[in-house]
């Protein structure tokens, strides 16, 4: 087995074109596919340097690392019948891409459709290259993403939106389905690795969980492949693009469950459940499909159906578990593909040059597009099985399989009779397809006037049909290599005997082709002139698959709502309640198997003054709840009391660090909340003053009462129960011994955050910058509520004062209001500054840091805005945050990537000594860039939220009316 | 010491917890201020009590872990205190646009439970 990183580029290129499409100008189509092209192309060539590897048998590898501890590999693998499916869908596609070039309107966002499109074909090659079935399932929950964009891509419009939906529900449902399907393989076979799969088909069958991840895997193949009852969605996806339905309905999509039903079959055929139930919905879809395509109007679902109908031809044949057979699905995979691929494309050509695909409106085209007309002949043609074509091949193998497979049961004896009742109809079909378009009377009343389409529109079916003829007329020298090839990849050992040729001499396989082929023509000419009056086909019509489909869906969503108004609630206080309430009592279980007991440790001293802290903390605490509702500036205070009281337990407790932070983020939250109280509502009083609180008030607030002091007791017997326990060994002893001999700082929390743990930091000063730019973006927006709007009543009444006093003008108290402390905070500026640089710079040895050194230097320029006013710092101080937000990520991402390019993982520090003189050594290390960057982002977020707060204060005057035009808040506190 | 630090998380966990079920928006931040000052407690408690000793080694190569104070709780609880800053200015602006644009400042946008 070779390793080849070929097929990793291979199965990339697709992705990374659809990738640059994305990023095109909508009016770029021919970039946007001549790009498409070119990469389906190299795709393709880059498998065929393997071809002479695989035609040796040789299974080429490729295994990328990702989680090798659990068993979970990247993993590619290309043997002859998956070299055959990549090809067939990289071709074909090459050929779709084409021609959509040409099919696609100039006023449709063409770049988008060749990013669905390339999207869609690599995860279509990421299926069939898998060498891991996980990976697999991942890429075919892909197809069907892309699928739903492709086939919902003209999405104004309502029958795309539903069939898009129909469709992504369908196979989204056997998605699920093949994917426990495959967690029950891979448990069986010891493996998700396909080799070791396909080696264990024995264990496999014997095991009792064969059934069930059978059933699972073929209700993914089934929903996939449009085999009945699945196979509704497949006529609605025809609101999809043609070129899209030419890719989707040919090669890729339904070709999907079909690639998966041949790859596991080694593992999975052979056993009566696989027998019954794969033939059985086989033989159902085969002549459902076929008999409902004769009674189609509209050329694209005849296509529909006759492909669901081609589909379960090929299902059936692999259902009946002999190793002729499969060859004959393998080959009938590839003959369909292409003269399907072509009739739609044929198809679509009649669309664009029309106007319309209706049967019953077109007549006598072949004069008006004759080169179009004979290529959809012989397409057709092959389609209907008529010799010296691909299709006469495959099908008369088919036939020949149908007569063989005679056990007995009830399946083999009507087999030979529907398989030649089947290919009538679909000689039926094809006739109906080819003779109601080109034959017949000019046609009258086409929306547009038929003509020829362009040449290049017309090569993809040239080479298509092309194609067909060859296999048709010389298939052992053609395709018989390749189809070797990749039937005995499938086979192996078991691969049969098998010649390719046109005749066979006059066997019984050649009768019922003949009698198919006579007895289509005669009911055409007999009933063909009928069938435009039928409305919906007989028999099967009354099925309604889609109907039944819908009301499932309606009882899925109407049981869903009904379950959420049962069990959910918007309402955040019960919802809150739920969640508190249902933590006590998991908290509790283990308590009440257990039992509560306080640790094996002595206390420590109880220290007198840390319990006079916390009695007044703890009162501080209390009374901040009690006060909030009616006094909300009591409430701040309060909370600020209690806040203290953790800032000094955190220095009590050896956190310097926390307690130093923990003090200057406290300044800053009561700042932003002491912002906001001028925008709150005044608090109307109870409106049960006067009389009795209801009861069920009442009740409630016990309850909440209740709740909040289990919760506070349980926390506080928790802790202690916790804190009487020894410390288990921690990795912090590996923090302590590293901290200067490998992270260059003798602050151990400071060197956790910048080094050894600098990725969390990373992330949390991201979740920072986003948290700063929502706010900024929510208050560009904010509109206050009308009774905030009103100036403060303390700027009211000064100005009642000015105006009142002869020698004063309006603004003037407002103007030395603060005058001494405001002098004093502006000259403090420059000195905080300096306090929060010398936090940042010994951060790595002593107590500070970036995040503190960063609240510290917003806090001097808050005290600038209380001091001076929204306007005065306006003026005077250009602080731009999102650029200190945007400099600090910068810094601090591209010091990671500053290890990588030195060779070492992302974020690694580097650290030495500097000297300076006077100053001393001083440490240098790219942990401090990194800390810069904190610093940066911090002081960024921190002032954008104030500014975006503060700034308020400004605008909120002008939302009413301009109260007083000439001296607009000078010292207003913002 | 134990005792009372125990005994200052549960009054704290309690008096957050009740702001907690309030209606109004405001009450619900300071509930949140207390319950994070309650749990950055616990966590720094989850090291156990250690008084004067700040991890802040010596240069040596020679470092004795049991001499210090756990650095890994307060690494976790500094970003937490950054964190519960960012989420408090958050919920306040959100506060502040919704009541903005309902007129209320119930927390559920309109006035329901008092």
């Amino acid at each position: 087995m070779q390793n080849s990183p070929l097929l990793l580029i291979a199965l990339a290129l697709p992705f990374l074109g659809s990738l640059i499409a994305a990023f095109l100008p909508s009016r770029a189509r021919n970039a946007a596919s001549s790009i498409a092209g070119l990469l389906a192309v190299a795709s393709a060539l880059l498998l065929a340097t393997h071809f002479q590897n695989v035609l040796n048998g040789e299974k080429l590898r490729y295994l990328g690392e990702w989680l090798p501890s659990l068993g979970l590999n990247f993993s590619l693998r290309l043997d002859g019948f998956t070299w055959m499916f990549a090809t067939m869908v990289l071709g074909i596609g090459a050929l779709v891409i084409l021609y959509a070039r040409y099919y696609m309107s100039p006023q449709d966002p063409v770049p988008r459709f060749f990013a669905f499109l390339q999207a869609f074909m690599g995860s279509m090659l990421g299926v069939v290259l898998s060498g891991n079935l996980i990976q697999l399932a991942f890429f075919w929950e892909l197809t069907s993403i892309f699928s739903f964009l492709l086939i919902g891509y003209w999405h104004h419009n309502q029958g795309a939106r539903d069939g898009a939906r129909m469709a992504f529900i369908v196979t989204g449902f056997g998605g699920v389905c093949l994917l426990v399907g495959i967690l029950l393989l891979g448990r069986i076979a010891g493996s998700y690795d396909v080799d070791t799969v396909l080696q264990s088909g024995a264990i496999i069958r014997a095991h009792d969980a064969y059934v069930p991840a059978l059933i699972f895997i073929l209700l993914g193949a089934f929903t996939k492949s449009a085999q009945f009852p699945f196979h509704f969605w497949l006529p609605h996806a025809m609101a999809a693009p043609t070129p899209v339905s030419a890719y989707l309905h040919s090669a890729t999509m339904v070709k999907a469950g079909i690639f998966l039903m041949i790859l596991l079959w080694p593992a999975l055929a052979g056993t009566t459940e696989w027998y019954v139930i794969v033939t059985s919905a086989g033989l159902a879809t085969l002549v459902i499909g076929a008999w409902v395509a004769i009674f189609q109007q509209d050329m694209k679902g005849l296509l529909a159906y006759s492909t669901i109908s081609h589909l379960g031809l090929i299902t059936l044949l692999l259902g009946l578990s002999s190793p002729l057979a499969c060859v004959a699905a393998i080959f009938h995979t590839m003959n369909h593909a292409t003269f399907k691929a072509s009739l739609f494309m044929a198809t679509g050509i009649i669309d664009h040059e029309t106007g319309t695909r209706d049967l019953r409106l077109l007549s006598g085209l072949a004069r008006y597009m004759p080169i179009t007309a004979t290529l959809a002949m012989v397409a057709a043609a092959a389609m209907a099985g008529v010799p010296l074509l691909n299709g006469f091949i495959s099908k008369e193998m088919f036939l020949a399989e149908a007569l063989d497979a005679q056990s007995g049961t009830l399946i083999d004896l009507i087999l030979p009779v529907a398989a030649t009742i089947a290919s009538g109809f679909s000689v039926f079909y094809s006739i109906r397809f080819i003779h109601q378009t080109f034959f017949g009377p000019p046609p009258t009343n086409l929306p547009r006037q038929p003509h020829e389409a362009p040449h290049w529109m017309r090569l993809p079916i040239e080479i298509l049909v092309i194609a067909c003829l060859l296999v048709g007329i010389l298939p052992a020298i053609t395709i018989g290599p390749v189809l070797r090839m990749a039937a005995h990849s499938v086979l192996g050992d078991q691969m049969p005997e098998f010649s390719l040729a046109i005749w066979h001499g006059f066997n019984a396989p050649l009768v019922m082709s003949l009698m198919a082929l006579a007895g289509g023509a005669l009911a055409y000419k007999k009933f063909g002139a009928r069938l435009n009056a039928v409305e919906e086909s007989p028999i099967v019509g009354r099925l309604k698959a889609r109907r039944t489909f819908e009301a499932v869906l309606a009882a899925v969503v109407d049981a869903a709502r009904a379950l959420h108004s049962v069990t959910g609630t918007a309402k955040l206080q019960t919802q809150l309640r739920l969640l508190i309430a249902t933590a006590l009592c998991m908290a509790l279980t283990p308590f009440l198997f257990m039992g509560y007991s306080r640790g094996p440790e002595p206390d420590t001293l109880i220290d007198p003054i840390f319990a006079l802290l916390w009695v007044i903390g703890g009162l501080c605490a209390i009374g901040a709840a009690w006060q909030a509702k009616f006094h909300r500036l009591v409430a701040l205070i309060l909370l600020g009391g209690s806040g203290l009281a953790t800032c000094i337990s955190f220095i009590w407790l050896s956190a310097p660090d926390l307690g130093l932070t923990q003090l200057l983020v406290e300044v800053v939250t009561l700042v932003l909340l002491l912002l906001s109280l001028r925008w709150l509502p005044q608090r109307k009083p109870e409106i049960w003053l006067q009389e009795r609180i209801p009861a069920s008030v009442r009740l409630r607030r016990s309850g909440d009462l209740l709740l909040a002091i289990l919760g506070g007791l349980g926390m506080a017997l928790l802790s202690y129960a916790m804190m009487t326990r020894p410390i288990p060994p921690t990795i912090s002893d590996y923090f302590l011994d590293n901290a200067y001999s490998g992270g260059g700082g003798t602050n151990v929390v400071n060197v956790i955050l910048v080094d050894f743990r600098s990725f969390d930091t990373l992330g949390e000063i991201t979740v920072l910058s986003i948290v700063a730019l929502t706010i900024f973006t929510l208050l560009r927006r904010f509109r206050p509520a009308p009774e905030s709007v009103e100036r403060p009543h303390q700027q009211r009444r000064q100005s009642k004062f000015d105006e009142e006093q002869e020698h004063r003008s309006e603004g003037d108290t407002l103007e030395h209001y603060l005058f001494v402390p405001r002098i004093i905070m502006q000259w403090m500026f420059p000195i905080i500054i300096t306090l929060a640089l010398y936090l940042l710079i010994r951060g790595h040895d002593l107590p500070g840091g970036g995040f503190a050194a960063g609240i510290t230097a917003s806090i001097a320029i808050l005290l600038l805005y209380m001091a001076g006013g929204t306007r005065w710092v306006e003026a005077r101080l250009n602080v731009q945050p999102i650029r200190w937000i945007s400099l600090g990520l910068l810094s601090a991402a591209l010091t990671g990537v500053g290890a990588i390019v030195a060779g070492f993982p992302f974020l690694t520090t580097y650290f030495n000594y500097l000297t300076v003189p006077i100053i001393g050594d001083i440490p240098i290390a790219s942990a401090l860039i990194f800390d810069i960057g904190v610093f940066a982002v911090v002081v960024g977020t921190t002032v954008l939220m104030l500014i975006a707060i503060a700034h308020q204060s400004i605008r909120s005057p002008r939302a009413k009316k301009p109260v007083e035009p000439s001296n607009p808040a000078k010292g207003e506190a913002g | 010491m134990e005792i009372v630090l125990s005994l200052a998380i549960g009054v704290l966990t309690a008096s957050g917890l009740w702001l907690l079920f309030r209606p109004r928006t405001f009450q619900v931040i300071l509930g949140l201020a207390l319950l994070s000052y309650a749990v950055n407690l616990f966590i720094i408690a989850s090291g156990r009590l250690r008084l004067d000793a700040p991890p802040i080694i010596g240069k040596s190569a020679e470092v004795d872990p049991s001499a210090f104070a756990d650095p890994l709780p307060q690494a976790l609880v500094l970003t937490a205190i950054v964190i519960s800053f960012a989420t408090t200015a958050l919920l306040l602006v959100v506060l502040l646009a919704s009541r903005g644009l309902t007129g209320t400042d119930h927390v559920d946008g309109e006035d329901g439970e008092l």
